[in-house]
């Protein structure tokens, strides 16, 4: 009974984790049957030229660039909200205070609330601050997506800090602010990481641009013009009964993983680099 | 529960409720370095340390021995204020260093912390190369000029002897080194800002016999210059380094005087006990 209790298990195990791999294979594998042909040069240095939504030449550099601007923006504003708030609550407040409760709290509902949510409440901020959809309210509406991803994960890799560090600064009559800039050096490969799930998260997400960026065949120069993005991209070409434009919209799938198998390489050989002192 | 109180009752005589048998040398006296008065220490409303009584003496060694949970460590936080980390710790009393109460009103933390150097039990060196681990210290405390820098910190590496052993790769990163080079750099990075005394907290526990040997020949040439306080867990290391030794048990102080004193004519029965080993 025993060993049978072990096999059915294993079965188990082994069953959950060919899931996983099968489902993975399954999506790139769709991606790249059906995108791979369409994919060329011209999908990536080119606009939409005229009819392009109707099958004729052009390419999705508006929504990759556009993507790109709205996820930096994005990334630059939850750093400025989640490496403060974290180090706040771990370096400045009591441990048990009920303040910090209270934000680990509030994040964790944040976190949950679905991005179209997000994308509504974007908007209704625009249309209360007289913005028009625009690279700016894409941004902000990202940020706002994103910041409760970052900090939560930053806040769990601050969690396991241990106690030596800071009370081997501390001894040093260091001051917080003094210590907090040694101990995010210590965090950089957290850090990253938490850049990174939030990158994946905010650069992937169709309903937040939705309403707030708008769409637009061409790149923004200004925050107050509309931006479009890789997910809208993908959306609107797969919406097209045009069997071409279709594909191209699983090609702009595969640069979308791309660009984000990309980033998440360059982070890591960054932060392996960074972190070479590391306790 | 019924078992610990009784063997408690064994170890604890009857004298244990009589005021802590501090030693002439050690009596409390404003003219010392340290001076620690009516001190008691409460986490949570449970009193940690209760009524310390004690003078340290300058350019010595004192070493703080006592069993498991009897508040060596927590006197030595005292010491540094690293307490104020703790929201809960709540302290009540003066510690008295050249002259100031550190538990006064305007005292700068920073400046008190920089003044008692720290060693840890276990090494932590700063997230970055060696010659930045020593460099820290004097450059958040205002040191600038380059040359000023790389001087101070050669002078601390060599002054611990680490200096050839780590000559050629001060800029490689301080983990890469053995726990015993560890602590020596901790000691190293903890004298660069200049500080008056320094406190260790066993600090060789983590160490094999050999880098043990050589911290506490540091302490031994130390100690001409800095006043040093060291709580360890070894007898035999408090006879081999201390000139005066405070012993503890259940928060309190039970005797405290010279080294030779203290271990040749204990004059309490639970000293005695003690040191026999009967606990530890």
């Amino acid at each position: 009974m025993k060993y049978l209790e072990e096999k059915v298990f294993k079965v188990v195990m082994v069953i959950a984790a060919l899931v996983v791999l099968g489902v993975l294979l399954y999506i790139l594998g769709t991606i790249f049957l059906k995108g791979l042909p369409a994919l060329n040069l011209d999908m990536i240095t080119k606009l939409p030229g005229g009819g392009f939504y109707l099958g004729k030449e052009g390419g999705v550099l508006n929504a990759i660039v556009g993507s790109l601007y709205i996820i930096c923006g994005s990334v630059l504003i939850s750093l400025f909200i989640s490496v403060p708030l974290v180090m706040y609550i771990n370096f400045y407040l009591p441990k048990k205070s009920w303040f910090s409760g209270a934000i680990r709290f509030s994040l964790d509902i944040l976190f949950g609330i679905p991005s179209i949510v997000y994308g509504a409440f974007g908007f209704a901020l625009m249309v209360f601050l007289g913005i028009k959809a625009s690279l700016l309210g894409g941004i902000i509406a990202v940020a706002m997506l994103i910041t409760p991803i970052m900090m939560r994960s930053l806040d769990e890799v601050t969690l396991l800090l241990s106690h030596d560090l800071p009370d081997a600064l501390l001894s040093l009559g260091a001051t917080r602010y003094e210590m907090i800039k040694v101990i995010l050096r210590q965090l950089l490969p957290g850090l990253i990481t938490s850049v990174l799930l939030a990158v994946g998260r905010g650069i992937g997400d169709a309903a937040t641009v939705l309403f707030t960026a708008g769409y637009t065949d061409n790149i923004p120069v200004a925050f107050g013009q509309p931006a479009a993005s890789l997910p809208l991209a993908i959306f609107f070409q797969l919406g097209s009964p045009v069997e071409e434009v279709q594909n191209r919209g699983y090609a702009s799938a595969i640069i979308l993983t791309i660009i984000i198998l990309i980033l998440s390489f360059s982070s890591r050989v960054i932060s392996s680099k960074y972190s070479k002192n590391k306790i | 529960m019924s078992i610990i109180s009784t063997s408690i009752k064994e170890i604890v005589p009857d004298q244990f409720q009589v005021i802590e048998d501090v030693s002439s040398v050690m009596k409390v006296n404003r003219n010392y370095s340290i001076t620690i008065e009516n001190l008691n220490v409460y986490i949570e409303d449970h009193p940690i340390l209760k009524d310390i009584n004690v003078s340290i003496p300058a350019k010595s060694i004192t070493c703080i021995i006592g069993p498991s949970g009897c508040g060596k460590t927590t006197l030595l936080k005292t010491l540094n204020r690293m307490h104020d980390e703790t929201p809960e710790v709540r302290i009540k009393g003066n510690v008295i260093v050249d002259g100031e109460n550190i538990y006064g009103s305007n005292v700068n933390v920073n400046d008190t912390r920089r003044k008692m150097g720290l060693l840890a039990q276990r090494p932590c060196p700063l997230p970055m190369s060696i010659f930045d681990n020593v460099a820290y210290g004097p450059k958040i405390h205002g040191l600038k000029r380059r040359k000023a820098i790389n001087q101070t910190v050669i002078q601390y590496l060599q002054y611990v002897g680490l200096w050839e052993e780590v000559r050629g790769r001060v800029r490689s990163s301080a983990t890469r080194l053995s726990i015993g080079q560890q602590q020596r750099l901790c000691l190293a990075r903890g004298l660069a800002v200049e500080p008056e005394y320094i406190l260790g907290d066993e600090a060789t526990s983590a160490l094999d016999p050999l880098s043990t040997k050589k911290i506490e020949e540091l302490f031994i040439k130390l100690k001409e210059k800095y006043t040093i306080i060291l709580v360890t867990h070894t007898l035999r290391q408090a006879r081999r380094i201390a000139d005066y030794i405070i012993f503890m048990y259940l928060g309190k102080i039970i005797e405290a005087g010279p080294t030779e004193d203290f271990f040749n004519n204990p004059r309490k029965q639970i000293t005695k006990d003690y040191l026999s080993g009967s606990f530890s």
